[in-house]
């Protein structure tokens, strides 16, 4: 019973996992279509933020919830404005220019920063059910989670602004027409998928240690559960996360870490081959 | 497109560059510089591969590494628990070659567009660089030879003379063997392209729904590319595997996918030499790179690639072509009766 609810908690731990290092991505790719392969190192550009103001004597609470997004956010605009903007439309372009990107932030990381591991450590202790000991920051991964995904659909559906975004996604031109700046609103998208990057990446400094090549690791992961999840944003983003997340963590509960990841990955090709749209191409159609 | 880069003149010539080369440099070269341009040309043939397949077949593939990681790996392997080298060459080849055709079938047949076949191709890379790399344990093994994990393989025993286990070819031999499988790639490469299995590759690219309205499987021909870049692949990852006698799992990492996109973004997108003269010149920064502080080598590609992509998005080569083109042009404008005297030129210039 106890081992149950533990695998049970470690299963959404790696669901909330996979929304939170995805929902920057589901953003900016969902709505915008524009593929960002420096994903990646957003996370650690908002995990290096909240190391930073950590170490300046900030709370960590804040740190991670406020200034990581912040601070990525203001990248985010900047660097949509240098070289984003020029490339929408050209999908693979985009790609190749955000993979540049990407090197060029961990290269430029690395000169400032070193190629050492720094860490924060993970607030919040541990309490135990039954025989087991869990961290009480799992449980606060999976309450952002929640959180997130639905603080992303109340954005989306009932304020004017996740109206004006979608409106000006689908018609740019007509929204031109009825007064709105399209750029303006492509830029904002942008800005807020950095944001959600780096807040990502604050919350997982506690858990993975920060280093410039972090964002590695995720990106991979984020690219797939985005893809994966198929055309609605937050739909596919939670099926896609819930899908791999579940399978990744039985199958590392069953055998290795490694070939946890190695199940996932090999879901996600074997799930591309049966839905080529993603999950949300043959399933829940026309949600968010 | 340059009317001479589709020209045979343009493959005779580079194919004659490169038999001069394949003879003057080990007279010239020491040693050690003979072996730092053995690297290149490995490299080459890697860049070749994808400006095959990317550059003609459409088929933008971010896990070229894969085929040459598993070039590498399985030449290992094989000559570590075969002996003789003959066998484990073709294997290197084949093996990349099988498994390029099997991930093509799954992306082509299932009909998947361009990112989604980023997505995998990425995807199936990390796949094999975690398994690689978690193979340490002292129970991974295959035959004979250790997987080593992220240890890599060291000691790889390198290639002799077919038949004759204990005639190693030297490095000058081994130089001159990558430079002979440089140029025979290239030339059939060519070759095939202009051939109307080729054409009907090209076709593809521009315009499958065409292609499939006049009768042709688009996804077989796409398929049968793919296919014969990774054999191409793998046999650059054998000779890699060869160069340093070690093999290691960053083969299979994103930076060396990178690398290998950069490597043609650089030398230019639909050309064969391109992607040549790019990788040299990445290879050769990257190498001058390391030896200094100043700049981090993720930096300076980071920042290549950027600015390629922005500025350059046709590559050095083409445009380098374009320049020529039309100061050609202008020449030819200025001087009246060259006009007059060949129609062709008039057309040149109305196009």
């Amino acid at each position: 019973m106890d081992l149950a609810v533990v695998v049970l908690i470690q299963v959404l731990y790696a669901v909330a996992g996979l929304v939170i290092v995805s929902a920057g991505l589901a953003v900016i790719f969902g709505m915008m279509k524009v593929i960002n392969l420096a994903h990646g190192e957003f996370m650690m550009l908002g995990a290096y933020a909240t190391l930073g103001a950590h170490q300046l004597g900030l709370n960590l609470w804040l740190a991670m919830l406020v200034v990581a997004p912040l601070a990525v956010g203001a990248v985010g605009v900047l660097l949509e404005r240098l070289v984003v903007r020029r490339l929408y439309g050209r999908m693979v372009d985009t790609m190749l220019a955000t993979w540049g990107l990407s090197l060029l932030l961990v290269g430029i990381v690395t000169s400032v920063m070193g190629n050492t591991t720094a860490g924060v450590s993970a607030p919040l202790g541990s309490f135990a059910v039954g025989a087991y000991s869990v961290s009480g920051y799992t449980l606060v991964i999976i309450a952002v989670a929640v959180v997130l995904a639905l603080t992303i659909r109340w954005v989306l559906l009932r304020t004017p602004w996740g109206l004006i975004a979608r409106g000006t996604m689908q018609k740019p031109e007509m929204a031109n027409a009825l007064g709105i700046h399209p750029g303006r609103v492509y830029a904002t998208t942008f800005a807020v998928g950095a944001a959600l990057s780096g807040l990502a990446g604050g919350l997982l400094a506690p858990l993975t240690g920060v280093v410039p090549t972090m964002g590695g690791a995720f990106v991979a992961k984020a690219f797939i559960t985005v893809i994966g999840g198929g055309p609605a944003i937050l739909a596919g983003l939670v099926g896609a996360s819930s899908l791999f997340g579940a399978i990744n963590q039985l199958a590392t509960f069953l055998t290795t870490p490694v070939l946890g990841e190695v199940a996932l990955l090999l879901a996600a090709i074997v799930m591309l081959r049966l839905l080529p749209q993603g999950i949300t191409g043959r399933f829940f159609k026309g949600s968010l | 497109m340059n009317r001479f880069a589709q020209s045979w003149h343009s493959a005779a010539l580079s194919l004659a560059v490169g038999a001069v080369l394949l003879f003057a440099l080990p007279g010239l070269l020491d040693e050690y510089t003979l072996l730092q341009v053995t690297i290149y040309a490995v490299m080459s043939i890697l860049a070749v591969s994808l400006a095959f397949i990317w550059g003609f077949g459409g088929i933008l593939c971010f896990g070229q590494a894969a085929f040459f990681g598993l070039g590498a790996y399985t030449y290992a392997l094989a000559v570590m628990n075969l002996g003789d080298s003959t066998l484990p060459f073709l294997m290197a080849i084949a093996l990349p070659a099988l498994f390029a055709a099997l991930l093509g079938y799954v992306i082509f047949y299932g009909r998947l567009s361009d990112v989604y076949m980023g997505v995998i191709t990425l995807t199936v890379t990390l796949i094999l660089f975690n398994l690689v790399n978690s193979t340490a344990g002292p129970e991974w093994r295959i035959g004979d030879a250790p997987l080593g994990g992220f240890n890599g393989i060291p000691g790889i025993p390198t290639l002799n003379v077919p038949g004759r286990p204990d005639e190693l070819l030297s490095p000058g031999a081994l130089f001159t063997l990558t430079g002979v499988c440089l140029l025979v790639v290239y030339g059939l490469l060519r070759w095939l392209i202009a051939s109307k299995i080729g054409r009907v590759i090209v076709a593809a690219k521009e315009n499958e729904q065409r292609v499939l309205l006049l009768g042709y499987d688009a996804r077989a021909y796409k398929l049968f590319c793919f296919t014969v870049g990774g054999a191409i692949a793998g046999l650059a990852g054998c000779l890699f595997a060869n160069w340093g006698a070690f093999t290691s799992p960053t083969v299979f990492g994103l930076a060396q996918s990178a690398q290998i996109i950069i490597w043609v973004i650089v030398g230019g997108l639909g050309t064969l030499v391109g992607p040549v003269v790019g990788c040299v010149l990445i290879q050769w920064l990257t190498t001058h790179i390391g030896t200094q502080q100043t700049f981090n080598a993720n930096l300076v590609l980071g920042a290549i690639l950027l600015g390629f992509v922005l500025m350059v998005p046709r590559g050095l080569l083409p445009s380098l072509g374009d320049l020529v083109d039309a100061g050609l042009r202008r020449w030819r404008q200025r001087s009246p009766r060259a006009a007059a005297a060949t129609p062709a030129t008039a057309e040149e210039t109305a196009a």
